[in-house]
This record gives structure tokens, C-alpha cells and sequence, in this order.
């Protein structure tokens, strides 16, 4: 579709609100050999448990049904996994349902947990995300990650999702970067910040201490993306915990209300029609008149440069929640970066920047925990986790860490769950001598976006302080 | 393991009769650790899968004949009335009747252009391209959509002007029947089996 009907657009309306009451995650790795996918779904579950003081068993006497994330069947070899993990976790005869969509399986696991509370049908659920992809070798994993693309028209084209994917990236580079050093520094920056967020954090794969010279001279993946600027492969699982008021308030005395809504588009990158841009609440129906004068090439939307589906997932959200303007009203964000580009590129679907300016959200300093330009507290820090690129990317249970990650802040506990010693020890990680407390200050509200490839999936995840929420009006 | 026998299939009647080996089957082996502790252990197939192209079949075959098939919404009261699709779709994505084929060739051979590219030496398991991959994307007067594909003379840039170019001597009634070449190139210039239609 290139237009949408007014049936189409409608702010999603719950019956009931949905709480975040807690979560939990396992340890990320490259590869994880030791263990079986189960050993770590329960290692994420009793993670969840004592977040709320409470046993294992005791948290599962109040799950009512089951949202299972796990995207990549062709890696585990396992058809019906979601019902060896349902098995192992004891939760039969509770009934039980696989999600996959792709990079957002996590966010998209979340989003029929919410629908699940919303509707009445549960008073509490849980949603667990894992992925596998460590078993087998990297060339036959990127020919199944590619098995994600349309089989007949892309698939057999190098069998590489990076070939489909950075054809966007060249896109933008060139229309909205311009080719300037500035702009490939900046992507580098975004690399710097979230490998270095992802060494304070005992779960992550990926944490370095490095240097923009440093992303912009690792070896060339596929230009202008250099092996830096890509996230991680990874094994993991994590899962949240969702339940209606009542409930919530019987498991803990702090849950988050939680918003989640879903975009989609054309699994085939190249496929796609030219539309309007479909607009969120801070902007005007202007303000894109002379968006292909300012940067010549970038008239058409989506094009290659748009992640639609990221435009809708936000335009459903915000509306759901009340944001008007996401650097004002939200305190920090998850975003999927599973590139540097992309990260910029969604900063402009989600209307953190209009579009043609994603950049600056990085060049202001407004991304950090603290703005390295002025020393101050930056606007809407992003990706305190470490993010894809730092933290992990495994792919069912991504959009979920996400989503817990925001919830530390809001909670503001993040600190007592990343600083313990034991957990660096438990997981085989040294802590650095530098180990800094990434807590956001007086954090309320809290966004995670997850991203299926080229942007076939993408749901927003809100997650508000139900003392601080935004005021909201029908439309 | 001898593979000669690998299976070939055939519809006849509506059904499909498949004839010779369509799997082949291997020993694991036990994975240890370094102390010699088992961890798990190999899983090693070789199996053939079977796919059906459907309606998009013309397509397929039109590349090994040098021709570059789309298609058209034709249901007057569509809004993408007139729209051509490529790549090809058996229906029309708003109104879902079924679409009118129609010959793109002379349309792409009077130069489409590259909307953006890509080179990678990375590939997957499996792939038969030369590396590294030139991947286009291009676009088509009075087409609204962009096609994937894959270069496979000189250097793309975007908004060169390029031409279709078809493995019509030896197809393998994929997808990689189809590359493009810039508009300048030669005869002598194409890979081994492609001809310009
Ligand atoms: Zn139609």
C-alpha cells in the first residue's frame, strides 16, 4: 500500500493498561558451548524472579500464558523450539505461542505479550526471547541469515544480508551524508560510544575501549560500513515479565506502564513504492517540501533511506502514549543499531531528528549520558546497554534486553545490576578499573526500538513511570 | 560419497515424481573439549529441497531467453491501474486481481538506471557469484519499484546508466540469469554464457 486509510491509522486502544512488573537475561556470547538454549532461558527466568524478590516457582504460579521469541528455526535445527523451552521452564500446560519476525522478534514478543494483558485474556504473562546462532560456522550462518531475504529474488545473490542491506546504507551515506569525513566520523563516534557503554555492562559480548581512527580504519565489510560499525552475532536469551494492574501491584510495589506498537514493510529492500511521508506528532506537513533541494536524491520516501516501518511503529506509539516530541518526553532510548547508519537513519524515522538531519542527534551531544560538548546531562542518551553493536545481538531476545534495560533506569536500579562483582565474575567478565555508573538521572520514560534487516518488522516498546504520564488525546 | 544419483523431479498430472537420491546421509562425529569431555556432537546432512515458481515461472524462464518480463495492474478501478511491477508480481499488491505481463526488455535496454550499489567480498555458504559482488539496485523509467541485482562489468556508481545482460546459453532459471553491465559495454566485455538477449 502507498496509502493508508483512516481505518488503518487509528491510535491502538487497550482495554485495559499493561505493566512491565520485571526481567531478566542471560550472559552474551559469540558462542556459549557449554550450555544448552534452555540453560539460559532459565538463567534469564531466575534473573527475572529475584529482580522481585520472589522464587522461581512463585513467579510462575502467576503466569497465565507464553510468548516465545526465537527467530532463526534453520540454526537450533529444531522446529516447535519454543516448545522445548516452554518444557524445560515447566510452564505446561499454560498455553504457549513462537514469534518471528525477524532482527525485531524480541519487540514483536513483547508486543503480543502486551496484547495478551491488554485484551484480558491473561492477567500475567511471560515473554522470552533467545537465539542461537552459534552452531554453525559463520559462512553457512550468514547463508541462513540470508534465507531472510525473498528466496528467488535476492537470496541467491551471494547469499549475504549485508548485500541487501548496505545497499541502503550506500543510499544515505550519499544522499544525507554527502560522502563528508564529517559524517563517516560521525557514524564512527556512534561505534566509540555504545562499545564503550557495553564495558560497564557484566552481560556483553562486545565492549571496547577504542577510538573513532579506530572504526574508521578496521577493515571495510562493505563500504562505507567497516567491520566497527556492524553489530554483533549472538547467544543469549532474555525475558520480561507483563501484567494488568492488579496483578503487577500484588508481584511489586514499582511497575512501568508499557505501549507497544508494530510497523511493517516490503521484505524486498528494493521493492517499494513512492509515498508521503506519514508524520509523527512534532512534525509539520511542510517541513519536507524541500527535503530533495537540501539533499539532492533524497525526494523519494521511503526510498532506500526510510525505515517505514520504524515511521509507523512510532506513529502508533506516540499516539498511544502521548509523546509529542521523543527528545523531550522520553528520558532514554534503546535503539537497534545494527549498523552506525541505521542507528542514524532511525533517528529520523522516530523523530528524535526530521529527516535529513539524524546526524546532529550525535553531533549535539544530545546521545550521551553526559554531553561530552557541554559537561552537561545529555538530552536522551541512547544505548546505555552497549546496544548491538556493544552489548549483543541475539535475536529473539534483543528487542526484550532492550526493553529491561530502559526498565532499569526508570526503576533506577541499574546500577545493582550491573556493578555486583559477582555477576562479572559469574559470567567470566573482568570488570574495568573504570567501571562507571550509567544510571540516568530521574529517569520516567524510556523508549526500545527493535528492527527486523531491511526493515520488514519494527515495534516500539514505551515504557512510562506511572507517575509521570503524558497526557493523551483521542484522534 | 558418491552424489552421481542426486534426484531430479518432474509434474506430471498435477503431481510430482521425483526420481533418483534426494538425501544422503553421514556419520557425526562427537564434539570434545580440550580435556577431552564431550559437548555434543556433528549433525551432517546433504538433502535437495524442491521449489515451485507459481505464476512468477515466466520470468524465470523469460531471463534464459534474454527477456526481462514485468507485469501490470490492468483493473481499471485500481488506484495503481497502469502500474508495472518489477519486480514481477502475479497480482497487484492494492486491488489483488491478477496482473498483466508484460515485456520490460526494450525498456531496460534503453538504459535503467543505478539508484545505489553495493561491493562486497563477503558472501554465504553456497554462493556462486564471482567475488566481490557489485550489488545494484535499478531503476526503471515509468517503474515504480527498484530491482536488486548484480553488476558484472566496471564499477557501479549511482546513476550510471546500465543494461540488462542474460545467461542465455547455459541458464540456471535463477535469479543470477539476470546481471547488467554498463550501457557502453561490449559484446566480448560480458561474463562467460551472457549475451545481451
Ligand atoms: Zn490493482
Amino acid at each position: 500500500m502507498i496509502k493508508f486509510s483512516k481505518r488503518q491509522l487509528k491510535t491502538p486502544k487497550m482495554q485495559r493498561p499493561v505493566y512491565l512488573v520485571t526481567g531478566g537475561m542471560s550472559k552474551f556470547g559469540r558462542s556459549i558451548p557449554e550450555k544448552r538454549t534452555e540453560e539460559l532461558v532459565i538463567d534469564a527466568f531466575v534473573e527475572a524472579a529475584e529482580f522481585i524478590d520472589k522464587s522461581p516457582a512463585e513467579l510462575k504460579e502467576y503466569i497465565h500464558s507464553c510468548y516465545y521469541g526465537h527467530f532463526a528455526d534453520h540454526f537450533g535445527d529444531q522446529l516447535l523450539g519454543e516448545s522445548v523451552i516452554h518444557d524445560r521452564l515447566g510452564l505446561d500446560p499454560l498455553g504457549n505461542v513462537g514469534i518471528k519476525t525477524g532482527g525485531a522478534t524480541g519487540g514483536s514478543t513483547l508486543w503480543e505479550a502486551f496484547k495478551a494483558v491488554a485484551s484480558g485474556y491473561s492477567d500475567c504473562v511471560l515473554a522470552m526471547g533467545w537465539e542461537r546462532m552459534d552452531e554453525v560456522p559463520t559462512d553457512e550462518g550468514n547463508n541462513y541469515i540470508a534465507s531472510a531475504a525473498d528466496k528467488d529474488w535476492e537470496t541467491p545473490l551471494g547469499h549475504i544480508y549485508t548485500g541487501y542491506y548496505a545497499v541502503m546504507a550506500q543510499k544515505y551515506w550519499q544522499v544525507f551524508g554527502k560522502k563528508e569525513d564529517s559524517f563517516r566520523q560521525t557514524m564512527a563516534e556512534i561505534a566509540v560510544k555504545n562499545r564503550g557503554y557495553a564495558r560497564m555492562n557484566p552481560h556483553a559480548q562486545g565492549p571496547m575501549d577504542i577510538t573513532v581512527d579506530d572504526v574508521i580504519n578496521s577493515p571495510v565489510v562493505a563500504y562505507p560500513l567497516r567491520a566497527l560499525d556492524c553489530c554483533l552475532m549472538s547467544v543469549g536469551a532474555a525475558c520480561a515479565i507483563l501484567c494488568d494492574e492488579k496483578t503487577a501491584n500484588e508481584l511489586t510495589d514499582n511497575p512501568l506502564e508499557i505501549h507497544v506498537a508494530a510497523g511493517s514493510h516490503t521484505l524486498r529492500v528494493a521493492d517499494r513504492r513512492d509515498m508521503e511521508i506519514p508524520l509523527l506528532p512534532n512534525e509539520s506537513p511542510d517541513q519536507y517540501k524541500d527535503l530533495g533541494d537540501r539533499f539532492p536524491g533524497g525526494d523519494r520516501y521511503p526510498g532506500f533511506t526510510g525505515f517505514l516501518a520504524a515511521r509507523m511503529a512510532a506513529y502508533y506509539g506516540y499516539r498511544m502514549a502521548g509523546v509529542i516530541d521523543p527528545t523531550e518526553d522520553f528520558d532514554l532510548v534503546e535503539l537497534h543499531d545494527a549498523f552506525t547508519i541505521s542507528d542514524i537513519q532511525t533517528y529520523e524515522d522516530i523523530g528524535i531528528r526530521p529527516y535529513g538531519e539524524g546526524r546532529t542527534y550525535v553531533e549535539s551531544g544530545d546521545c550521551y549520558l553526559t554531553n561530552p560538548k557541554t559537561g552537561e546531562p545529555g538530552k536522551l542518551p541512547s544505548n546505555l546497554s552497549g546496544g548491538l553493536i556493544g552489548n549483543m545481538h541475539a535475536v529473539g531476545a534483543t528487542g526484550i534486553m532492550q526493553t529491561i534495560e530502559v526498565g532499569q533506569h526508570i526503576w533506577g536500579r541499574w546500577a545493582e545490576m550491573h556493578e555486583d562483582q559477582s555477576k562479572w565474575d559469574l559470567f567470566g567478565r573482568s570488570k574495568p578499573d573504570d567501571w562507571t555508573n550509567l544510571q540516568v538521572d530521574g529517569a520516567k520514560r524510556g523508549l526500545a526500538i527493535s528492527h527486523a534487516g531491511v526493515g520488514s518488522h519494527v515495534t516500539a516498546t514505551i515504557l512510562v513511570h506511572p507517575d509521570h504520564q503524558l497526557e493523551r488525546t483521542e484522534s | 560419497m558418491n552424489t552421481n544419483d542426486r534426484g531430479t523431479v518432474k509434474v506430471e498430472n498435477g503431481r510430482y515424481r521425483f526420481e533418483g537420491k534426494f538425501h544422503y546421509g553421514y556419520p557425526n562425529e562427537p564434539i570434545r573439549n580440550e580435556d577431552g569431555e564431550l559437548m555434543g556432537v556433528t549433525n551432517p546432512r546433504d538433502l535437495t529441497h524442491v521449489h515451485m515458481y507459481g505464476g512468477e515461472a515466466p520470468f524465470f524462464e523469460g531471463l534464459g531467453q534474454g527477456k526481462l518480463l514485468g507485469t501490470r495492474c490492468d483493473n481499471s478501478n485500481c488506484e495503481a491501474n497502469g502500474s508495472i511491477f518489477i519486480p514481477f508480481r502475479i497480482h497487484c499488491p492494492d486491488c489483488l486481481s491478477k496482473n498483466t505481463i508484460v515485456d520490460m526488455t526494450e525498456t531496460a535496454q534503453k538504459g535503467a538506471t543505478v539508484h545505489t550499489f553495493m561491493i562486497t567480498e563477503r558472501t554465504g555458504a553456497f554462493n556462486t557469484l564471482p567475488k566481490p559482488i557489485r550489488f545494484v539496485n535499478v531503476e526503471f523509467e515509468g517503474v515504480p519499484t527498484i530491482l536488486m541485482g548484480y553488476l558484472s562489468v566496471g564499477e557501479p556508481k549511482i546513476g550510471m546508466k546500465v543494461i540488462p545482460i542474460f545467461n542465455t546459453t547455459n541458464p540456471t532459471f535463477t535469479i543470477l540469469d539476470l546481471s547488467w553491465v554498463p550501457e557502453e559495454a561490449n559484446e566480448t566485455d560480458l561474463p562467460e554464457g551472457y549475451t545481451f538477449g
